[in-house]
């Protein structure tokens, strides 16, 4: 008898191969060439934009979507990609309601922005389908640089310097590049394999080798790496996540990173195995990309247990209504106590007087899988580099410790942990890489 | 529900709303349309000489312009006056007229200018029983270049003599129809007065290109690669039309003389502006070539909601009321100080009248931290550009000085009025 959502235990197939390949497509369509038109005839072309201060990119909106309304969307593209080389993804998974979105003045006028993320698609979809690469690169400068890590920072970084004319290998651990748009965001947020052809896309640029399967600290040294190159760009990300500290065990316990990653790297998401009860503990945006998919494959039920309140909670409102409008059940103010054959038994909280106290109320929930989402944390950075916060300590410019090593994205204070600000940081860096290589400060 | 009947120069329609003589109104079934849809009259598309019809072009006949969405501002075309045969038009005319006595049915004419074939038509137009003529001396395409249309129109000597000639050999009233393509509004409409015309029309189209294909440089329309000037109407050429036939009505050569309003009326608030700018009625062609004949429902649900909120119970009562207030700029109260207010609450900070101020005019904005916008009084001279530009209605608004405050700005106290023909700077006022 084939599975279905009611099958107990971990299993695949829970619903039709076709049912599942259609909940992992597009979770905002793209719009059309008319519905762009109409949604960037919407923009104010405000001065001193406010969507543009609130883009972690600073990317040139009004233009942008001036340009798109005149019916130039390759021009409009390459505004973006001046700023923004990854534009194309970050379309595709920025949290637009928290940035660009959220500052939009139309909020104010009528409660609805102008839809910034779809329109920025739109114009890098129409460029990318068009071919060809938005930037030349400057002549060779016989500087080498080692980036290590193959996320948006190390990416963003990679190119910038290759257009500036700078020798750039990346070097990581992975057998493939990407980072977290890889193997990290929801599938339905960037489906058709978008990240592998971005990666390609962008490489187009030209200065760029990559080597994959070289991790920091097994295959590499930072000291090795130093002394062959001009200078290091670590964007190394966040590779530990954090344990659950539960009494008990349980065999469905997993961590949601992996489980998603897995599930990222399957083809038609059909094989890859869901519980029927499942419970994802946490409350940032892997929480909600766990839950989301795990109800996608048909998961009869899914929990998010949050330790505190909806206010408190790290996903946007749009991320938790997401979930919800998925199936998804949010209990906050649960906290997990144990896990057991019975499930996983959550202990009510209560915020009293600034502090997270337990109410002596538990609920136990059934659960085949439990998926732990509850952050992540630097793993593999240098000893000499100084740490700040469990991240490795840079400047404004992504300026490490020490000196000739740069560092951004996930694993660098300063920004929060999304794509768009990795990408700024890799950039930010490479400026400040080239203006060291060529003399200046 | 306020009695919109009108009586225009003695021709009466239910409402005061008729469809302009144009491609609506070209044919029997067409007109038969727009009156069960509720309009109030029509000129039934311009009539030729009897004879081999005209012939139109197979390619595109119209041109656009559009705004956001693809909301049609401007329309323009090169179409000519009606191409079937003149008996079968007037058979229909006939026809019509008999079914629908109750609506307004004019006959537009373009013949050359020669008495003989005027007479023929007026002759032939009579038999119809239609309620009047107008005399098509505005159409700007095609059938300029063949002496008729604007050719005649842009020749007050023509005018008066045509209009003298349809006069004399005809008892229907008689309407002339102007082209705006004309320095001064003023002279066809003087001219059309004395030939007799019982009213004037207007605007007909204003010469144009809409636009030029950028792939195969031709302008649009293209006919096979080439494209002639059209005549432009619609929404956006609204403000143009107001002006002149506020010139007509407000002229004292012309004062008095009625007149039929056309030009972009879209919604009863244009036909309504257009009344009390002077005209007698409006007559519509782009609205309903957009949107079908429905949309003279909400044209006379909306002019009676109007009237009746204003307590008006005749639409005789708009006409004209707003032409009082016309004048010459050397008229306007030089003594009049407004400043720019803008209203923080309703505010949506796009910053808009900051760069427009700062960058095109006075720089009387400043910008605060917190992206809160104020406007310097000390530098403001009320030019109304923020007004303009803002997204949001009543967000930024004037507000009148009173007599004898101080307008920050010059240091002076508020003066009562005074204009230019008296100001010390005007040497012409004080060289006598």
């Amino acid at each position: 008898m084939p599975n279905d959502q009611s099958t107990p235990g971990i299993v695949a197939g829970r619903l039709s191969a076709d049912q599942i390949a259609k909940n992992f497509g597009d979770l905002h369509p793209p719009l059309d060439a008319h519905e762009a038109r109409v949604a960037a005839d919407r923009c104010y072309f405000c001065h001193d934009a406010p969507c543009m201060t609130a883009c972690p990119t600073t990317i040139d909106i009004p233009l942008f979507i001036r340009q798109i309304a005149t019916g130039t969307a390759e021009a409009a593209a390459k505004t973006i990609f001046a700023q923004n080389i990854l534009g194309g993804m970050c379309a595709r998974v920025c949290p637009t309601e928290t940035l660009c979105e959220e500052a939009c003045v139309r909020n104010e006028a009528e409660c609805e922005p102008v839809q910034i993320g779809r329109l920025q698609r739109f114009a890098t979809d129409t460029f990318m389908a068009k071919g060809g690469h938005p930037f030349t690169r400057a002549a060779a400068t016989g500087k080498r640089v080692a980036v290590v890590g193959a996320g948006p920072a190390g990416l963003a970084c990679a190119h910038r310097l290759a257009m500036k004319g700078h020798g750039v290998t990346i070097f990581d651990g992975r057998k493939k590049g990407g980072g977290l748009n890889e193997f990290g965001i929801a599938a339905y947020k960037a489906p058709g394999n978008f990240a592998q052809a971005e990666l390609d896309w962008l490489l187009a640029i030209g200065g760029i080798t990559v080597e994959y399967g070289k991790r920091l600290g097994d295959d590499l040294s930072l000291d090795d790496l130093q002394k062959g190159h001009d200078a290091v760009f670590l964007g190394i990300g966040l590779a530990g996540v954090n344990a659950l500290a539960v009494s008990g065990s349980h065999d469905g316990l997993a961590s949601a990173v992996d489980w998603i990653s897995a599930l990222r790297q399957s083809k038609g998401k059909a094989d890859v195995a869901v519980g029927r009860d499942v419970v994802v503990i946490g409350g940032g945006m892997t929480a909600i990309d766990a839950a989301v998919q795990a109800k996608l494959l048909g998961a009869e039920t899914v929990t998010i247990a949050y330790r505190r309140d909806k206010a408190a909670m790290a996903a946007s409102e749009f991320e938790q209504d997401l979930a919800t409008s998925k199936g998804v059940r949010i209990l906050y103010n649960a906290a997990p106590k144990s896990v057991g054959k019975e499930g996983i038994t959550l202990a009510r909280t209560a915020t009293q007087g600034g502090k997270l106290v337990e109410t002596g109320e538990t609920l136990t929930l059934p659960a085949d899988q439990i998926l732990r989402a509850i952050g992540q944390t630097l793993e593999g950075a240098p000893g000499v580099l100084a740490i700040e916060g469990g991240k490795i300590a840079v400047d404004a410019t992504g300026r490490t410790s020490v000196a000739g090593v740069w560092a951004g994205g996930d694993c660098a204070t300063g920004g929060e942990d999304l794509t768009v600000t990795a990408v700024a940081e890799g950039r930010d860096a490479a400026e400040d890489i080239h203006t060291s290589l060529t003399g200046g400060a | 529900m306020a009695d919109l009947r009108s009586n225009f120069i003695g021709i009466k329609s239910p409402n005061p709303f008729w469809l302009a003589s144009a491609p609506p109104t070209d044919k029997e079934y067409n007109v038969r349309r727009a009156y069960e849809a509720g309009w109030g009259g029509v000129v039934w598309k311009t009539l030729g000489e009897a004879g081999p019809p005209v012939v139109n072009v197979s390619g595109p006949r119209y041109g656009a312009i559009w705004g956001a969405d693809r909301r049609l501002l401007g329309l323009n075309n090169i179409e000519l006056i009606t191409d079937r045969p003149l008996e079968v038009n007037l058979r229909e005319i006939k026809q019509v007229k008999r079914d629908y006595p109750d609506r307004a049915l004019v006959v537009s004419l373009m013949v050359p200018c020669e008495e003989e074939p005027w007479k023929r038509i007026l002759k032939a137009v009579e038999e119809t029983e239609a309620d009047g003529v107008e005399l098509n001396f505005g159409c700007p395409h095609g059938m300029a270049e063949r002496g008729m249309g604007s050719a005649v129109g842009q020749v007050p000597e023509y005018i008066e003599m045509v209009t003298r000639w349809v006069k004399q050999n005809s008892r229907m009233p008689c309407i002339v129809k102007l082209t705006p393509n004309i320095t001064n509004i003023l002279y066809p409409a003087e001219a059309a007065k004395r030939g007799g015309a019982d009213a004037v029309s207007l605007i007909n189209t204003i010469n144009s290109i809409t636009s030029v294909n950028l792939d195969t440089f031709t302008p649009e329309p293209t006919i096979d690669g080439w494209g002639a000037h059209g005549g432009y109407c619609g929404p956006a050429v609204k403000p143009i039309a107001l002006n002149m036939v506020a010139e007509i009505a407000r002229s004292a050569n012309t004062a008095g003389l009625p007149i039929s309003g056309i030009g972009g009326v879209t919604t009863w608030r244009d036909a309504a502006e257009f009344m009390a700018l002077g005209a007698g009625n409006v007559q519509v062609c782009t609205a309903a070539m957009t949107y079908g004949f429905k949309v003279v429902q909400e044209m006379i649900s909306g002019l009676s909601e109007f009237m009746d909120n204003h307590g008006l119970t005749s639409v005789d009562e708009i006409v004209g009321r707003a032409v009082p207030k016309v004048k010459d700029w050397k008229d306007l109260n030089l003594n009049y100080v407004t400043k720019a207010v803008i209203d923080e609450d309703l505010c949506i900070k796009c910053g808009r009248c900051y760069a427009a101020c700062e960058d095109t005019s006075h720089q009387a904005i400043e910008m605060g931290e917190d992206r809160t916008f104020r406007v310097k009084d000390d530098e403001c001279v009320a030019c109304n550009l923020c007004v303009n530009v803002c997204p949001v209605e009543n967000c930024i608004t004037m507000k009148e000085l009173p007599l004898g405050e101080v307008d920050p700005r010059t240091g002076r106290k508020v003066e009562p009025y005074a204009n230019w023909t008296t100001h010390p700077n005007n040497t012409a006022a004080n060289c006598g």
